[in-house]
């Protein structure tokens, strides 16, 4: 009882008019700020910060959990309307949101994300408001070794359930793991895989030069190629009739899938090294592993839109857990916004909730009226989106890669990356002729700089064993399904022989 | 598209030993007592990438692949066509950067795309031309604070009565 009173008084300080005036600005900014590819969360918080000494402390966090949220909405836009992830979050979104828009439904994809995030978000919070000083100490009992695991366990989903060719899916995923790799060791700091020599290659190579170049650049070249000029307009269209009938749609298609990313999300997000990022690809993974025609998945599913975006948000709300009753910021915006109350003159840590509780539950009522605010603007501006794709296709295939070239720089601040995001977008396109799946590998170049660091760092626990991932509690089960699904394609394959020579037989 | 698809095997399998080659330099071994060297996890992978190949020309050699039954070009006429006009189209955006800076060359692109490929009017060529990299230029350098390369000297002008209207 004494949760629902403080969390009353936290919703009425949410809707004081100055804080739902910042409260509405926010999402509407970090909508946009969060569409536009290359730009994320992390940027609009950032940027932002510094207006927010013209407010109280309490409303100026408001204000950046506000953008935060918007900007985890937008960035699905981009990711259905242009097919280009608008942000690291929302790559897995691309995955079946681009079809789905090339289908002429990008309405029901809009509709789906914004139902996946509001769910996500509103699960998140409710989570968030209940147990929040048991889901910290949870979130702690996770080690190297246990997010090492769950690591392998997004891959595994990949290749035990992919539909595709189970070598290219491999070598997708291995590559895609291999570029990761390129700059500095992160355990020893030495300068690993600087290709040819170029010294552009010792910053690494960032998931956005690939998701971009693949997605960006690749995919609309594959796009109009494989169209032979015949699309010149897309069928996309808007009716609030047609909202409600998608929201119907996303309810019967992706509730599965929205309730799988709005509980693993949050989990994910409370874990220090992961975020919204590996949430929204694991959520992804795991609806793909559980649906009943996952084969579908890829291809232009509701609960492949649904699941990464309830993911993503569910995860946003997760990452603010163990910043404000820890101190420790589970992603990059958080760690901002951590910064930020600093700056204020608050502590974050356990005493916070006792110190200054009508700052904390201040912003726990502003989640709940955030994530109303976000659904309501995101579905006012689907008419826009929806606009944006009716444009001639020769109009909008340069908008397009004018946004992934001037995003991707915008991001990445060198040109030695844009050139590389060409390199990949060309090669992209050649790969796709050949039905190797790209998604794996921008997939495993998100996870692979959380995957490599977590395995040496478990490996150096153990003094070497490698039996540490099969000994502890909570790493051992996961990684035992993770083998499986791994292995999942030779079992599958060996039950076909068997059938085949029993009908021979 | 079968000649094609072993070609690309072939190539993945190449870059793939190149990899294992620059992985190999930070020592790809596994200490005992202390777990793997710097070079140990790309090193693996990249042989992941090997045998992957290997598997890939074996599916071909037995026709078992899409692309290994086909006899299609990789690339038609239109294909070819395609590639060369967008794909170089591009490529020039790109290597316009650093001379006419990122708004010049973002305006002749579409200059380029939406009048000589797309064919559209005038009308529609203008604001995509000169309106749209002007909303590029207030959304990054303005509201987001983000500087674009401003290509050679003599786009110093242009530049100078820009940053005059948000500075």
């Amino acid at each position: 009882m004494e949760i629902l009173s403080l969390l009353g008084d936290g919703i009425v300080t949410a809707v004081q008019p100055l804080n739902l005036m910042l409260i509405v600005i926010g999402v509407s900014v970090g909508l946009f700020i969060g569409a536009m590819p290359g730009l994320g969360s992390v940027n609009g918080v950032a940027i932002l910060l510094p207006v927010t000494f013209l407010v109280p402390p309490g409303s100026a966090i408001i204000f950046l959990a506000a953008i935060y949220y918007g900007a985890m909405y937008g960035g699905a836009i981009s990711s259905i309307t242009l097919g280009i992830p608008g942000a690291s979050t929302a790559v897995a979104t691309t995955f079946d949101g681009r079809p789905l828009a090339l289908q002429g439904k990008a309405r029901l994809a809009l509709v789906a994300a914004a139902i996946g995030s509001f769910t996500g978000g509103t699960v998140a919070v409710v989570l968030f408001t209940g147990f929040a000083p048991a889901l910290a100490r949870v979130a702690l009992s996770f080690g190297p070794p246990e997010i090492f695991a769950l690591m392998l366990l997004a891959f595994a989903t990949f290749v035990g359930l992919g539909g595709d060719d189970i070598a290219k899916t491999i070598f997708s995923i291995c590559f895609g793991l291999v570029l990761a790799t390129v700059g500095f060791d992160q355990v020893s700091g030495a300068a690993r895989l600087v290709l040819f020599d170029m010294n552009g290659f010792l910053g690494g190579i960032s998931f956005l030069v690939l998701a971009i170049g693949v997605y960006g650049i690749g995919e609309m070249l594959w796009t109009i190629d494989s169209m032979r000029g015949g699309i010149t307009q897309s069928k996309a269209d808007y009716s609030v009739k047609g909202i409600v009938e998608d929201s119907g749609t996303t309810v019967r298609e992706g509730w599965k899938g929205t309730a799988i990313g709005s509980f693993l999300g949050f989990f994910v997000g409370l874990l220090p090294a992961a975020g919204a990022t590996p949430a929204s690809l694991m959520s992804y993974g795991i609806a793909k592993m559980l649906a009943k025609n996952p084969e579908e998945f890829g291809k232009g599913a509701v609960g492949g839109v649904a699941a990464p975006e309830a993911g993503n948000n569910s995860a946003s709300t997760g990452s603010m857990l163990p910043m404000l009753t820890l101190g420790i910021p589970g992603s990059p915006t958080t760690a901002v916004l951590l910064g930020g109350m600093v700056i204020w003159g608050l502590v974050p840590g356990p005493r916070l909730f006792v110190d200054e509780p009508e700052f904390v539950w201040g912003l726990i009522g502003s989640f709940y009226v955030s994530n109303v605010a976000a659904v309501l603007v995101n579905i006012a501006f689907i008419p826009l989106f929806i606009w944006m794709l009716r444009m001639p296709f020769t109009v909008l295939a340069p908008l397009i890669f004018v946004l992934s070239i001037v995003g991707g720089f915008a991001a990445m601040k060198d040109m030695f990356d844009i050139w590389l995001l060409l390199v990949f977008g060309f090669g992209a396109f050649f790969l796709r002729k050949f039905d190797y799946p790209v998604a794996p590998a921008v997939l495993a170049i998100v996870l692979g700089p959380i995957a490599e660091p977590t395995m040496r760092q478990s490996l150096l626990m153990s003094s070497g064993d490698p039996m540490i991932f099969f000994n502890r509690p909570i790493a051992a089960p996961i990684m035992v399904v993770a083998i499986i699904l791994i292995l999942l394609p030779v079992f599958k394959y060996m039950l076909d022989r068997r059938k085949r020579s029993a009908q021979r037989g | 598209m079968r000649l094609g698809e072993i070609i690309t095997a072939g190539l993945l399998a190449l870059l793939s030993l190149y990899f294992m080659y620059e992985a190999s330099l930070n020592g790809f071994g596994y200490t005992r007592g202390s777990g793997p060297q710097g070079g140990f996890w790309p090193f693996w992978l990249a042989v992941g990438m090997l045998v992957s190949t290997g598997f890939i020309a074996l599916n071909w050699f037995r026709g078992t692949s899409p692309a290994s039954q086909s006899d299609e070009p990789l690339l038609d006429a239109f294909g070819r066509k395609t590639l060369l006009l967008v794909g170089g189209g591009i490529i020039g955006f790109v290597a316009l950067v650093d001379i006419v800076s990122m708004y010049g060359a973002v305006a002749l692109f579409m200059l380029y795309y939406t009048k000589v490929l797309g064919g559209h009017s005038w009308w529609v060529t203008a604001p995509m031309v000169l309106v749209f990299p002007l909303m590029l230029f207030f959304f990054f350098e303005g509201a987001m604070q983000i500087t674009m390369p401003t290509g050679m000297s003599f786009t110093d002008p242009m530049y100078d009565i820009l940053y005059n209207i948000i500075y």
